[in-house]
């Protein structure tokens, strides 16, 4: 079995800031990670592949230095990495990074199962996964919390809602986006770090290796008009009653009735 | 000159942060209190690699190299020194004479196991009444019908009992003296080896520490590393590769003694403030992370020159010396940093001071170390 993980090299910190001017994420200087949920994926993968014989093969498009985080995916047991980087690309939102990571997946050949995060850290839209299927015509399922099964044609996932799951059948090839739920990322191992920087390569693809039309990709393939970034605030608090039990059940009675609860 | 890391090394120092953080410190005041072997976490150590860090990996080792491995050490003491000692006895000490004087059948048998992490390793060099004169051994080997025959005692052996495979020094030839000195490699369960009870330590109390006994224990003729006599330099050589060991888990609990104590600083308040707003603490946190950093040079120095095949005995031996020193000077600063409470076991600075003692006293006293240092120096 063929999978894909997509990853993305996140700043370490949820305090992400924006160039107020351009709209953009201001990345430099922060120390980077795998998105968390990025590795859920990849430890999913890894899962699934290892009784199978199973191939993984790691995406991500960023600048030179992702580079790092895909030698990681390699430590942790990743079978190939490929590097999407190119000036090209710059700019680029979730469309057009979507558009350029399936245009790397279509030059890399068949796939049964393609991995993301649910959502970056940084970014924090969720769009990429659901765009990419989208981009190679496969169903996708997202908030995947467990893998009910898996065989030649279908997998069968828990899909976390709100406030339950469902459970959801797909037919393969397919896309899913995985939450930290699902499993718990493996340590890379101390000699899977060597096989990383010595004894495995990180192939880098540019959007000429890939055969990504330039009008797709980039700030010019970017529809996304950034206009203002903000944290929504947060929803209503809950009170606390405070005194003894008797006390508080009375002032609960009494907001009930207020609110018309009761 | 370059002193960053390279990317390599970057990704194993995140690793072993991590490790240390997620696996080892939450049960190092449990362990510390109760003596209990922290076999789960070496278990978990084992499945990656850490076991075999500096050895090939056609020798089932990581295939890392010695800097790797030291940084290893220190993280994991950073959060508990006991666990720490487990693994440099191991590599150091245990796996590493085997895997430089061995023979391929030897490494095969014996250290291949031991840096894949299936087998643990000890050794065994001290006597009741050879210490620091470690050539007044007083075990003796004989050869009887191709076999060795051992008689005699050891004392004071990390991973005694826990370990599988251990590196015992003993006198095949009393007449010739450091030269009559011939090192075996012995195994758990050979008839007429035995362990005294565990030694109870002031610090790093997790790790084990038990006699050997050796009742007229017969080995093959095959089991002696290198030749007969060579013990001794055996001996010395694995010494000066284990101190960068204890030298860098010393550097851990240091670090460790910064960090409690830069986090205490900024939270106790008297007089209405942070007490690091005094200069007086201001002054020893100050020392204390100029000599740590002094100390990590010398250790990852050590470390390197080791790496790339230059002579490291002196460099080992002034790593051992300042790194020891630095963790016991500032392990008792930084009680005195946090006043009444550091003196409670409930914070881990009490503990820091404790397992910071060991460090000056094995794989040769500080007082060694300045003979070491000083013949080099003075030849
Ligand atoms: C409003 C907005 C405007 C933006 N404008 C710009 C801009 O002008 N210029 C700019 O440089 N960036 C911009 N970005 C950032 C850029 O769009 C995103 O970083 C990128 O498209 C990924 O989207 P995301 O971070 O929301 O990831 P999500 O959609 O939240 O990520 C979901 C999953 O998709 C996968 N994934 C995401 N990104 C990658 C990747 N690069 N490689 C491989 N897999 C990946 C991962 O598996 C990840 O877990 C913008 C982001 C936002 C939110
Ligand atoms: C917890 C623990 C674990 C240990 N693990 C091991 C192990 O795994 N394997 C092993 O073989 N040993 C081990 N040892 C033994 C350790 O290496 C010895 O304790 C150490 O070498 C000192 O020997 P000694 O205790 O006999 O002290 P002594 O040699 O009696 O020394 C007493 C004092 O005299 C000083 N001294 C002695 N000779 C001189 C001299 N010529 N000049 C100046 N000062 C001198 C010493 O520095 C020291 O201060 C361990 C010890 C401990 C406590």
């Amino acid at each position: 079995m063929k999978i894909v993980v997509c990853i993305k090299q996140v700043p370490n910190t949820t305090e992400v800031k924006f160039d107020p001017k351009t709209g953009t994420l201001i990345r430099e200087g922060l120390p980077t990670i795998i998105n968390p949920e990025d590795k859920n994926a990849l430890e999913e993968a890894l899962a699934i592949a290892a009784p199978l014989g199973g191939q993984v093969t790691v995406i991500s498009m960023g600048p030179a230095q992702a580079d790092y985080a895909l030698r990681e995916t390699l430590a942790m047991g990743a079978h190939e990495a490929v590097l999407l980087s190119d000036r090209a690309f710059a700019g680029a939102d979730t469309w057009a990074t979507s558009y350029a990571l399936a245009k790397a997946i279509e030059k890399h050949g068949e796939f049964s199962l393609i991995f993301c995060g649910r959502q970056a850290i940084d970014g924090d839209t969720a769009q990429v996964g659901p765009e990419l299927a989208e981009h190679l015509d496969i169903p996708h399922v997202t908030y995947v919390r467990r893998i009910v099964s898996l065989d030649e044609k279908y997998v069968v996932v828990e899909r976390a809602l709100e406030d339950g799951y469902e459970v959801v059948e797909s037919t393969l090839p397919a896309l899913l986006t995985t939450l930290k739920e699902l499993n718990v990322p493996r340590y890379p191992s101390a000699s899977g770090i060597v096989t990383a920087f010595d004894e495995k390569k990180v192939a880098v693809w540019t959007a000429e290796t890939v055969g990504a039309d330039p009008a797709k990709i980039g700030l010019k393939g970017s529809p996304t008009q950034v206009k203002r970034t903000f944290t929504p605030s947060v929803k209503g608090t809950g009170k606390i009653l405070t005194g003894t039990h008797k006390e508080a059940v009375q002032q609960l009675v009494q907001e009930l009735r207020a609110k018309h609860v009761v | 000159m370059d002193f960053t890391l390279s990317k390599k090394h970057e990704m194993f120092r995140t690793l072993f942060q991590e490790f240390a953080t997620q696996e080892v410190a939450p049960m190092a005041a449990e362990i510390d209190e109760s003596g209990e072997f922290p076999w789960v976490t070496i278990k978990k150590m084992a499945s990656l690699g850490f076991l075999g860090l500096p050895f090939p990996k056609a020798l089932g080792g990581a295939g890392a190299d010695t800097l790797a491995y030291i940084m290893a050490v220190e993280e994991i003491s950073c959060a508990c020194a006991a666990t720490g000692v487990v693994l440099s006895a191991h590599v150091s000490l245990g796996a590493h004479p085997v895997y430089q004087f061995g023979t391929p059948e030897q490494k095969a048998l014996f250290m291949v196991p031991q840096a894949k992490g299936e087998k643990l390793g000890a050794f065994a060099l001290t006597e009741p009444n050879a210490g620091t004169d470690a050539a007044g051994q007083q075990t003796i080997a004989v050869l009887e019908g191709g076999e060795y025959v051992l008689n005699g005692t050891k004392v004071f052996i990390t991973n005694g009992e826990v370990a599988d495979i251990y590196i015992v020094f003993a006198m095949t030839d009393k007449s010739k003296g450091l030269k009559g000195i011939s090192a075996f490699i012995m195994e758990k369960g050979t008839p007429g080896f035995t362990f005294g009870p565990q030694e109870n330590k002031m610090g790093i109390r997790a790790s084990s520490t038990t006699e050997l006994i050796f009742e007229d224990c017969r080995i093959p003729a095959s089991n002696i590393l290198g030749k007969e006599g060579d013990g001794f330099k055996i001996a010395m050589q694995t010494l000066d590769g284990g101190r960068i060991g204890i030298a860098a888990q010393a550097l851990g609990i240091a670090q460790a003694a910064l960090n409690e104590s830069v986090r205490y600083a900024k939270e106790r308040q008297q007089f209405g403030k942070p007490i690091g707003t005094f200069q007086a603490m201001q002054w020893m946190i100050a020392d204390m992370g100029t000599e740590i950093e002094a100390a990590r040079l010398l250790v990852y120095r050590a470390a390197w020159l080791k790496d790339m095949r230059r002579p490291f005995s002196k460099e080992a031996a002034m790593a051992k010396l300042y790194a020891s020193e630095t963790a016991m000077k500032h392990t008792v600063k930084a009680i005195q940093i946090h006043g009444g409470y550091g003196y409670m076991k409930d914070y881990k600075v009490e503990r820091l001071m404790r397992d910071a003692k060991i460090t000056e006293i094995y794989e040769g006293t500080s007082e060694v170390q300045r003979m070491v240092i000083s013949a080099s120096l003075l030849k």
